[in-house]
């Protein structure tokens, strides 16, 4: 009640516009990807079709999966500045081992889910500051992509070329893949018990602690799961590409900071949304490339317009948190 | 007895340390064949990690969260900038410096402009700028001159009695920046708001001009540390910057600043250069491939970090 401070008294009621407000931020990422997309349909109504939607949003769903993977990590308040090059060695395993002997390729991959989980444990025990651990791990992914694959090349194992050529009838696969990720991870994480937990590891560690729960213990999952992900972002890549090259997935630390940002995350606090960042993701894939396109933009300000859309994105948070209060 | 312990708990000794053995590895397995070579290698090398370690180091001192992840671009294009104003002669040296300086600056003070009006995390602030200053260092640099004016290069790569005049320079520098940070009140304010922000704000400190100006020094040492890269590499290009990220961040934890903020270090800035560079050198020297090499580096700094081990923060 002596929280409301005089200047700022509400004209209407201040419970329905607080409601309203908040509201708002929330559809504030599925708002921004309708603007992103009908910017496209303005400028080329051809686009908006099962055709064009293939087409756009081809390479959203690898970078959707990063995202996830990404924000895992920042539900527990940490960063993962090695996610981009740990795509990019899990693309370079696909396109070799996984193909060729396909034992060895997942025995890798699930080891590297299992580095992972190791550097959660790391960063909880020695209480290490995660951005240079991880800068430090994206060397060695980096490193390790090289030494499989020195130059491009590689080929991507049939069943997985197959699953992603899939063609369901009306709506465009990578539209279903997105709902699908989003989906399941919605409620695996902002609907189950444990969700709640992991999600709490973030927001107040101290009180999760008292409870009996072990910060050790979410640590780990959320790295693991942040591994996971990496690992299925790789292979989609991979899928899509067809071929490999141990660079191929450096631009996707970046974008996957920005699309979870972008989805309403906060970077402290366990504040995350599973849809929010899988929109986030296909806003970041859709304006850095098709919409550039359309407006006759050269491809120079692709990175330009990732970092304009985030920053226009979080000035109408600005705005709308002030109406919050 | 008392002081050779006061001495060996000090945190920037380990780097100085670290770089010894490293240093004494490689000449062993060279059997002492180019060692002063290689110290003047290091030295040369090392300036320019130097450089924006310091303005790093700054920067992360401000306490949780602040880092500036915008560096790489900012050396892009910074060297860019530098090499189109000098335009290849030798009496534009100074301004095209000055230019590089203040393009530097620029970035650093839009930095804080947006982590202050967007009230975002300084991670975010300095990533979405860096993402609009890569671009514009694309676009803006296609077709340039990028070949430093030959007096600029010699300057750059000038040696006497085998050590870099740059790096006599830098000595200097980062002596005027252990004074800065210890004797001066901007750096003791800068050390007050690691320490606890409201505290700071409490006693008088003018908490958003002193974190303005760290933004904007730690930009302005990125700029100047671009022109002088292209300078002593003859050439600029985008891509130039591109290793400091993860350098800068390294030699500010390696040499003992701790993440948590509150607590620099700026001699230990020299020793994890140092470090660093010997540790290139060294893989180099054993003749290993990009691959391994990519991956020792990164053990190697994972490892230093989990030995060091300590507070917590940064992100």
């Amino acid at each position: 009640m002596t929280a409301i401070a005089p200047g700022t008294v509400p004209k209407s009621s201040p419970r329905g516009n607080a409601a309203r407000a908040r509201m708002l931020r929330s559809l504030l990422p599925a708002l921004s990807l309708a603007l992103v997309l009908m910017a496209i349909a303005w400028l080329n109504p051809r686009a908006i079709s099962y055709f064009g939607f293939n087409l756009m949003l081809n390479l959203a769903i690898p970078i959707a999966l990063a995202t996830i993977a990404q924000m895992f990590v920042i539900a527990g308040n940490e960063l993962d500045l090695s996610i981009g090059t740990f795509v990019g060695f899990v693309g370079c395993v696909t396109a070799t081992w996984l193909r060729d002997a396909p034992l060895v390729g997942i025995v890798v991959l699930l080891g590297s889910i299992g580095v992972y989980a190791l550097l959660g444990a790391l960063i909880h025990l020695r209480n290490l500051p995660s951005i240079v651990v991880t800068l430090g791990m994206s060397f060695v992914w980096q490193g390790l992509a090289i030494l499989i694959l020195p130059k491009p090349g590689g080929k991507a194992p049939d069943w997985l070329l197959a699953i992603l050529a899939f063609k369901p009838p009306y709506v465009p696969f990578p539209i279903l893949a997105a709902l699908l990720i989003a989906a399941a991870v919605h409620f695996g994480l902002m609907r189950t018990s444990y969700g709640v937990i992991l999600r709490g590891s973030g927001g107040n560690a101290a009180a999760l602690r008292r409870a009996g729960w072990s910060l050790l213990k979410t640590k780990i999952v959320l790295f693991a799961l942040a591994g996971l992900f990496g690992v299925l972002s790789g292979m989609a890549l991979i899928g899509i590409t067809t071929s490999a090259d141990a660079n191929i997935g450096n631009g996707y630390t970046l974008l996957s900071v920005a699309g979870v940002i972008l989805g309403g995350g906060e970077f402290v606090g366990g504040r995350v949304s599973p849809i929010g960042a899988v929109i986030g993701a296909l806003t970041l894939a859709l304006a850095a490339s098709p919409l550039l396109t359309f407006m006759h933009i050269p491809p120079d300000w692709q990175v330009a317009a990732n970092g304009a859309i985030l920053i226009i994105v979080l000035a109408a948070r600005v705005i709308i948190s002030r109406r919050e209060r | 007895m008392a002081s050779l312990r006061m001495v060996l708990e000090k945190p920037w000794l380990w780097s100085f340390v670290g770089a010894l053995v490293v240093w004494v590895a490689t000449v062993a397995f060279t059997g002492g064949y180019g060692a002063g070579g290689m110290v003047t290698a290091a030295l040369s090398l090392a300036v320019f990690t130097v450089i924006v370690g310091v303005g790093q180091m700054f920067v992360i001192t401000l306490g949780p969260g602040n880092v500036d992840l915008s560096l790489p671009a900012n050396i892009g294009l910074a060297s860019a900038v530098a090499m189109k104003v000098m335009g290849g002669s030798d009496s534009m040296i100074l301004v095209g410096l000055l230019a590089a300086l203040a393009c530097g600056a620029a970035i650093g003070a839009i930095n804080y402009l947006l982590i202050w009006a967007l009230r975002i995390p300084p991670i975010i602030a300095t990533l979405s700028a860096s993402f609009i200053i890569q671009s514009v260092d694309i676009s803006y640099g296609r077709g340039l001159q990028i070949k430093p004016p030959p007096g600029f290069a010699d300057f750059t790569n000038w040696q006497v009695l085998g050590i870099p005049v740059l790096a006599m320079l830098t000595v200097l520098f980062t002596i005027g920046a252990a004074l800065a940070l210890q004797r001066m009140i901007y750096g003791r304010s800068v050390l007050a708001i690691g320490q606890n922000i409201r505290a700071a704000w409490l006693a008088g400190v003018d908490v958003g001009r002193i974190r303005f100006l760290t933004y904007t020094l730690c930009g302005g040492l990125g700029g100047i540390d671009g022109a002088l890269l292209a300078g002593y590499f003859r050439g600029a290009n985008v891509d130039i910057g591109n290793e400091y990220l993860l350098a800068s961040i390294a030699v500010v934890v390696i040499g003992g600043t701790s993440v948590a903020g509150g607590k620099a270090n700026v001699p230990g800035v020299w020793g994890a250069g140092l470090f660093l560079v010997l540790l290139l050198t060294m893989l180099n020297t054993f003749g290993v491939s990009a691959g391994v090499r990519l991956v020792l580096t990164g053990l190697i700094i994972v490892g230093v970090i989990t030995a060091a081990g300590g507070e917590k923060a940064l992100r």
